[in-house]
């Protein structure tokens, strides 16, 4: 997997809001599953991996005007474009302060109008379609808007994925297709769900930049992803990012990766582990100290702490509200 | 004989019909070493290796397409779809496809494969892993639709389905998967597509049911027998296309009141033909209108546990909707 | 749309008796094609779908193929592929005309939705690009029985955004089938040319995101055609996998007899092509060769003739469908 290592030391204060996002996107999640285990969040899946790629993706968007339809896996992309966790866990509860769907929805199917988050559903895809036709508005509205699709690999092969892809190219809109590759589709390995090594090789067959970057690298990953936003913002149409992650946790709460992948492979995904490398990396450039990393600790877990509380006080939907919202 | 449950009876007939015929493959998402998100195919690849057990790419219309040239080139393919909540993106091969490929050739060809789907609700699955999807499917001749509710009648209408020389959509409910379990006979038996089952003899009311909701019609039963001496007869369509009519004609003209249960959303449901079919044969038999228990028009389940309750058919519903009935 | 010029060299991959069958093939499929319109403009073929203008690169295809042995499973434009494959003059008509002895269908599909299964053509819909899937389902049964029959799915460049385009082309690379995808590239899809189409100069450019050759060739010239076809069914053959084959073709006549297509392009655009017409350039190439010459010509055309007024009347004489097998063939046994 090519590393894309970049020349200039890059903003101190950016890689810091960074760094806050993955540990916020991580603690959060890591907060999820505990509330699973406890038996009160039925149905958790996970970011953990993905978080340098969320994070240094989203920060390249502009979320007062851009748009983004992410996917499941993508709590370190709503994050950034402002959706709060206590908004976050309400959702994990099913609570009827959940924003995304009143509590509708299973976690993780974000949705957030005020914060430029498109409602996305279960099956896999079909928000390359959703991205590129409010590309297609925004374009005809004569609008600076960017929007983005975030899917992962196993979701490239759906047919949505080569309508979404060829249509934003054929009429060159403004949107970033962004596939968070961490080689799993479930438990079905990316050699068994296509025969390429990269997705990002496809681009070329609609005409459209397809880049391929190290995703655990969230710098990396913003520059790629600013480049893109600013081409389409240009007018120049869309692109195609691939970023390689890993998937730190099985596909969800009710998956087992243990029957798939092997305790080497889990323990060498590990020592990749997105987090501590970053940090590792800011210490490396003197921008980061323990005592640093202390605070910033006692901070993501006082609102971890808090969004907790404020989730568990909301309330549960009113099954009155069963029947409410089929039609506008 | 063995007792086990719906789950184990779908995976050992599947082994069972492998075994005898060569012709059987089985693909779909995660089949392989997962043995499927539910774990129904678990074993089947150790024993049948990857050639007749394999992971698909995360495709179902490539899934059921592909199936179709198979079947028509002499395999008898039984592909799976995850969750029938992801049976969409191959309606085109299904409907426009493999249901007319036999009428639109005026005989020359034929599609025998076995479509598996999960479905079904209750399992805070939500919007998109919850739906019962056999409306669509029981609209469209050249399909056969079949909907066990025991795991005795999973092990003969699943062989039956595999011997079809027509395409078959086999829904499988996953809330029965686990707590459903019941008598299978070791040795191999087919039970027709297209014969309903009276599954509980009754003299004041026939509950007419398939799946599930079969299941809790009989729990519903019961409680009428015991706490309101309401005899209630329950009738099992098994498949709803083909479809028993002379047995919904007999049970309607042994009580006179009839109840029609199933989980899909009510209007346009299945439950309406049903309805019809009383009412075009056999008017002068009720003593009491048809009524119908489903689920509300929605366009899928919710998950907040209180929406989702308020949602799903339970047996106590079916009780007092029978109840009521029998009280008309 | 870069047009190689026909070399007069004689080929060494094709022998001389089976150049002059193509030719003859193609021939014929223009004369029913021509037919064909005739009886609509007369009010007795309610619908046509021509194969005018692609007889070449279809006709080709099938030659490279081992006939009876192999599948194909062709689309509306394919007229020319089934006569090769050995779809008779009268059961083209006989569909044509929806007779009850179409063997494509009993009269049951619109003209030009072929199938049939003595010759190993899979039945066809009107909804495109589901059988670039049926194509790799085929090629997954022939597989698994360890035969080394190859299937070819053919389908138009607009059809090619279709997402089963993508489902099929990704799972005939991941499992290796033997399937090849013909793809017959006339610029257009109905009224909309190939820029709005996609983004690509080639539809072949896409092969290479799958993992599989791409290969574009000259539609109109059959020689080229079969070679590049010949490649990809020994490649499929040795168990190597899937081709994208892209033939560049252009249809000379409307999308079907209810399209006009004076509405979306010039005639000058048209008549361009024309000067490619695969009738007329292959013939004066075999004429080079020293393969054809007048009366050969004269025997061919006299003897095509024949055979189309015999379909014709043939067709013509045939029974209607009963109306009471309008319920038969839902299900088996029926
Ligand atoms: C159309 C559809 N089919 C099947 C599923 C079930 N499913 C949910 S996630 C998933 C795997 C997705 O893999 P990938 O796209 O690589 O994303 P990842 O989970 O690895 O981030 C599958 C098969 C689905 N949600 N939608
Ligand atoms: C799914 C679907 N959408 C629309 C149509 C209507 N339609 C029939 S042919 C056609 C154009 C196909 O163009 P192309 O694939 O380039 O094939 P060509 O006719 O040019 O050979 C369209 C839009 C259809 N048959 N199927
Ligand atoms: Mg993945
Ligand atoms: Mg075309």
């Amino acid at each position: 997997m090519p590393r894309t290592r970049v020349k200039n030391a890059p903003d101190p204060e950016l890689m810091h809001r960074m760094y806050y996002y993955m540990v916020l996107a991580r603690m959060l999640d890591e907060r999820t599953w505990i509330l699973n285990r406890q038996g009160r969040a039925p149905f958790v899946i996970s970011g953990q991996g993905h978080e340098a790629a969320q994070v240094g993706a989203a920060l390249a968007f502009d979320p007062e005007v851009d748009i983004v339809c992410p996917y499941y896996r993508d709590l370190g992309v709503v994050l950034v474009f402002g959706m709060t966790p206590g908004e976050v866990v309400s959702g994990h509860l099913g609570r009827s302060t959940d924003p995304s769907s009143g509590g509708r929805q299973m976690p993780s199917h974000w949705g957030h109008r005020a914060r430029h988050i498109i409602t996305g559903s279960s099956p896999v895809a079909t928000q390359i379609l959703h991205a590129t036709g409010t590309a297609l508005a925004s374009k005809a509205r004569g609008e600076k808007a960017v929007s983005a699709a975030f899917f992962g690999e196993g979701s490239t092969n759906q047919g949505d994925f080569h309508e979404g892809l060829n249509f934003a190219s054929v009429h060159k809109l403004p949107v970033i297709f962004i596939c968070e590759n961490n080689g799993y589709a479930i438990s079905v390995p990316q050699r068994k769900q296509m025969a390429i090594a990269n997705v990002a090789a496809r681009a070329q067959g609609y005409g459209m930049p397809g880049v391929t970057v190290d995703g655990l690298d969230p710098v990396a990953v913003y520059e790629a992803t600013k480049a893109a936003v600013d081409r389409a913002r240009a007018g120049d149409g869309p692109s195609l990012l691939e970023f390689k992650v890993v998937r730190l946790t099985a596909h969800s709460s009710d998956d087992d990766d243990k029957s798939y992948r092997s305790p080497e492979e889990l323990a060498a995904m590990r020592r990749e582990d997105p987090v501590p490398r970053f940090k590792s990396r800011m210490e490396e450039l003197g921008i980061w100290d323990d005592a640093k990393e202390q605070d910033l600790r006692k901070r993501v877990r006082e609102e971890v702490d808090q969004a907790t509380r404020v989730a568990e006080a909301a309330s549960l939907p009113d099954p009155d509200t069963l029947l409410l919202h089929v039609y506008g | 004989m063995a007792v086990m449950t719906y789950l184990e009876s779908v995976r050992e007939t599947l082994r069972q019909e492998m075994r005898r015929d060569p012709r059987i493959i089985i693909y779909g998402e995660d089949v392989g070493v997962r043995g499927g998100v539910f774990r129904v195919t678990e074993g089947l690849q150790a024993e049948f290796g990857e050639e007749r057990v394999m992971d698909s790419p995360l495709a179902e219309a490539a899934i059921v397409g592909t199936a179709i040239g198979a079947a028509i080139n002499g395999l008898r393919p039984i592909p799976e779809i995850q969750f029938a909540d992801f049976i969409f993106p191959a309606f085109n091969q299904i409907v426009e496809e493999a249901a007319r490929i036999r009428y639109r050739s005026n005989g020359d060809f034929g599609v025998p494969m076995v479509v598996r789907a999960p479905y079904g609700g209750g399992i805070h699955g939500a919007l998109y892993h919850s739906q019962s999807v056999e409306a669509f499917f029981a609209h469209v001749p050249g399909l056969k639709v079949v909907m066990p509710a025991t795991p005795y009648d999973v092990k003969g209408l699943l062989a039956s389905s595999i011997e079809d020389e027509d395409p078959v959509i086999f829904l499988e409910h996953k809330g029965a998967y686990r707590s459903i379990r019941g008598e299978v006979p070791d040795e191999r038996y087919l039970i027709p597509l297209g014969s309903a089952d009276v599954k509980r003899q009754g003299t004041d009311i026939s509950i007419i049911s398939w799946g599930m909701t079969v299941n809790f019609s009989l729990t519903a039963a019961q409680k009428l027998e015991q706490e309101d001496g309401v005899s209630a007869e329950v009738l099992d369509l098994r498949t709803v296309r083909p479809l028993d009519v002379d047995a919904i004609l007999a049970t309607t003209k042994k009580t006179g009141k009839v109840l029609i249960v199933y989980e899909d959303n009510l209007t346009g449901g299945f439950g309406g033909e049903v309805s019809a079919i009383i009412a075009e044969h056999a008017l002068f038999d009720l003593d009491a209108p048809i009524r119908r228990l489903a689920g509300p028009d929605v366009p899928a389940m919710p998950y907040a546990p209180t929406l989702e309750h308020a949602f799903m058919v339970t047996p106590d519903k079916i009780h007092d909707a029978a109840l009521n009935l029998a009280r008309f | 749309m870069a047009r190689a010029a026909v070399k007069t060299k004689m080929p060494k991959t094709i022998a001389p008796d089976v150049l002059e069958d193509m030719f003859y093939h193609i021939v014929l499929a223009r004369a029913l094609d021509d037919r064909m319109w005739i009886l609509n403009r007369q009010g007795r073929a309610p619908v046509v779908y021509s194969s005018n203008g692609h007889e070449a690169a279809q006709v080709a295809s099938a030659f490279a193929l081992d006939r009876g042995r192999d599948w194909v499973v062709p689309y509306y434009r394919d007229l020319a592929l089934v006569v090769a494959m050995g779809m008779t003059p009268r059961e083209i008509f006989l569909h044509l005309l929806a007779r009850r002895d179409d063997p494509n269908s009993g009269g049951r599909q619109m003209p030009a939705h072929w199938g049939l299964k003595r010759l190993n053509i899979l039945t066809s819909g009107s909804v495109v690009t589901t059988q670039m899937l049926h194509a790799a389902g085929l090629a997954l049964a022939a597989k698994r029985r360890e035969e080394d029959t190859v299937a070819v799915a053919y389908f138009g460049e607009g059809s090619t955004s279709q997402g089963e385009f993508h489902e099929a082309m990704n799972i005939a690379a991941v499992w290796k089938l033997p399937v090849i995808y013909f793809n017959e590239n006339n610029g257009y899809a109905i009224s909309v040319p190939q820029r709005k189409q996609m983004a690509v100069a080639d539809v072949a450019a896409r092969a290479e995101g799958y993992g599989m050759p791409g290969v574009v060739v000259d539609g109109n010239d059959p020689v080229k055609v079969y070679e590049v076809m010949a490649a990809a069914v020994a490649r499929a053959r040795r168990g190597e996998g899937p081709t994208l084959v892209e033939a560049k073709t252009y249809r000379f006549v409307p999308h079907s007899s209810d399209d006009d297509d004076t509405a979306y392009r010039s005639r000058e655009e048209v008549a361009e092509h024309k000067k490619s017409d695969p009738v007329i350039t292959f013939e004066t190439t075999l004429r080079e060769l020293g393969l054809l010459d007048d009366a050969k010509v004269a025997d061919i055309r006299a003897r095509v003739k024949a055979q189309v007024d015999d379909a014709t009347r043939f067709a013509e004489k045939a029974p209607d469908p009963d109306p009471e097998t309008l319920l038969k063939h839902v299900y088996y046994g029926d």
